[in-house]
């Protein structure tokens, strides 16, 4: 078993008689981009404030590398982005991080070295001297980001990290996340933006009314749910039938395009198979006008899993 | 220490850069410069043949107001300073990238108390050792126990300042600085009770007096510091800015104390805060 980053044992939280957190038992391993997703209100942020120990939880064990949460010798090789992130607004962005780097307990000279490296990192490189009041959100979450990455941390907690960033800034964060993994850095990652989890996470877990209901790993959730959508045309019945007969799940089909062109998707074990299936086509002598695996499974699998009802949060 | 002193100098210099210690030295500038204008037209109107203790006793009194003065508007400083500091980085949750770095609670708590502090002493240097300067120059007058007088006035702010850190840890900013405000008016009436009681020999006015200085000693320590600061001929004579009956000592100790618990409390409600 690889070394855990985060480990956590039923934790719970109630304010009053409210359960915010009702049943969090976690386990990321080390390397690992882990995703935690849930509808809003689902006790995801008090999941995260609770593993950092800016909540103190009312039930349960949590270890976060190796030591209760919020423990300092844990919390120097952390970086956290918060959800509502706000910094002190009369600062200059490289003025912020050289406070956040004296927290840190940073040396002079690494911070020195720092500070313009996570400046590119962010792309502000141009604003290090602007006063932070005069920055837009999305401005205020790449410092932020700056901010969670200056330590050079092992860990890093990123809480909705691109709710007010434009498509440029959500690049950025994916490839930011591709370089943390490379790098062999833990990222717990909290979104309820799907695509972005799918193209960045090893794992997810789906939380709601504060309770893991389910863990998977996202290579296996691709591979076991190749989704392909054929459009043929002057197809046979024996051929549609041998497609069909192949899909692990019932046929989803639809209305014949125009030009008798058939339609509907199969579901195969492996997207391996999706070269034969396009031989198979051509070789009966059918026209194959397209053949397109759909990537919308994490989107099916949170419906699924955490249900269609919205809670209006 | 390293981080509390991060977070003095965070302070400090946040005060400064809003332009706070700014505008509440110039404005202190300003009152300094029409008190000492008021000074020197007065002494030059005043009889020659006036005796050296008329004098003095005139100029002390003038100090005292001055003083009192100086007293108020440190402690319009200190509230207003700091009644934001825990309950607003609360509210905007500025507090949680700082809480979340490989620092403690209680050195937030104490390096604003520290930053704070720092901000009042340059403050009370500055005005208050203005207004004894202005005195001494234009008068050749001067108060005993400068140092010690002082140093209450410093006091003052610092309970103040403890005070309003353990509001801010659990109110906002709004009904922190409207309770700050509250006690303080009730010191400055039981104050005046205690000697309005003590002129009229009223044992039942003198208690309620003593028992609002132990709800926030303040005022109390002003009227110790009064009394330090003023020519012992004009002791028994009770004036708006000075005491015919001070405090003793005790209150000093009791204020120190008062402040001590204060700032323990504030940390022991910071530490146990959902942030």
């Amino acid at each position: 078993m690889n070394e855990l980053v985060i480990e956590t044992r039923a934790l719970q939280k109630s304010f009053g008689h409210k359960r915010a957190v009702s049943d969090l038992t976690l386990q990321v391993p080390k390397g690992e981009i882990f995703g935690f997703l849930g509808p809003n209100g689902a006790g995801k942020s008090t999941s995260v404030k609770m593993l950092l120990g800016l909540v103190a939880p009312t039930g349960g064990q949590a270890r976060v590398l190796g030591h209760p949460p919020g423990h300092a010798a844990a919390m120097a090789r952390i970086g956290f982005l918060p959800e509502h992130f706000r910094f002190h607004e009369w600062m200059r962005a490289a003025e912020l991080l050289k406070l956040h780097g004296r927290l840190y307990g940073m040396e002079v000279d690494r911070l020195r070295r720092r500070i313009p490296e996570v400046l590119e990192l962010v792309g502000l490189s141009e604003h290090a001297n602007d006063v932070i009041g005069g920055f837009s959100k999305g401005m205020l979450q790449r410092i932020g980001l700056a901010q969670a990455l200056l330590n050079e941390p092992e860990l890093v907690f990123l809480d909705e990290p691109t709710s007010a960033l434009d498509p440029f800034g959500r690049m950025l964060v994916r490839r930011l996340l591709h370089e943390l993994k490379a790098r062999g850095i833990s990222v717990f990652l909290n979104s309820h933006l799907l695509g972005e989890v799918e193209a960045t996470c090893d794992r997810v877990s789906f939380i709601r009314a504060g309770e893991v209901l389910q863990t998977v790993t996202l290579d296996q959730l691709q591979a076991g749910h190749a989704r392909i959508e054929v459009r043929i045309g002057q197809a046979t019945p024996e051929l549609l039938n041998e497609l069909y007969n192949l899909s692990s799940s019932t046929p989803e089909q639809f209305e014949p395009l125009p030009g008798d062109v058939q339609r509907f998707v199969i579901t195969l074990p492996s997207d391996q198979q999706i070269p034969q299936i396009a031989a198979r086509i051509v070789s009966s002598g059918a026209q194959l006008y397209g053949l397109t695996p759909l990537r919308n499974t994490l989107e099916e699998l949170f419906l699924e899993v955490v249900g269609t009802q919205d809670s209006g949060q | 220490m390293r981080h509390i002193a991060t977070i003095t100098w965070l302070t400090f210099h946040e005060a400064w850069r809003r332009r706070m210690v700014l505008f509440a030295i110039g404005l202190g500038v300003l009152f300094l410069g029409i008190y000492g204008l008021g000074l020197w037209l007065i002494n030059d109107s005043l009889p020659p043949r006036l005796r050296t203790s008329e004098r003095q006793i005139g100029f002390s009194m003038l100090m005292l107001a001055g003083l009192y003065v100086t007293h108020f508007l440190t402690i319009m400083l200190a509230i207003f300073a700091s009644a934001d500091s825990v309950a607003g980085e609360i509210s905007t949750h500025t507090i949680q990238t700082l809480v979340t770095k490989p620092i403690r609670r209680w050195h937030i708590v104490i390096g604003k108390w520290l930053g704070y502090a720092a901000m009042i002493c340059l403050y009370i240097s500055l005005i208050a050792g203005g207004v004894v300067l202005l005195v001494r120059l234009i008068s050749g007058y001067q108060p005993p126990n400068i140092v010690s007088g002082l140093s209450l006035l410093l006091l003052e702010a610092l309970v103040l300042l403890a005070l309003s850190l353990l509001g801010g840890t659990r109110f906002s900013t709004l009904t922190n600085g409207v309770l700050l405000f509250m006690l303080y008016g009730l010191s400055f009436i039981g104050s005046w009770v205690e000697q309005i009681g003590a002129l009229l020999e009223s044992r039942a006015a003198v208690n309620i007096g003593i028992i609002t200085s132990l709800v926030l000693p303040v005022e109390a320590l002003w009227r110790r510091a009064s009394y330090l600061m003023q020519p012992p001929l004009l002791r028994a004579v009770p004036t708006p800015f000075n005491s015919s009956s001070p405090p003793s000592n005790a209150m000093v100790i009791f204020a120190v104390i008062y402040m001590v618990v204060a700032l323990l409390l504030a940390v022991w409600s910071f530490n146990r805060r959902d942030l």
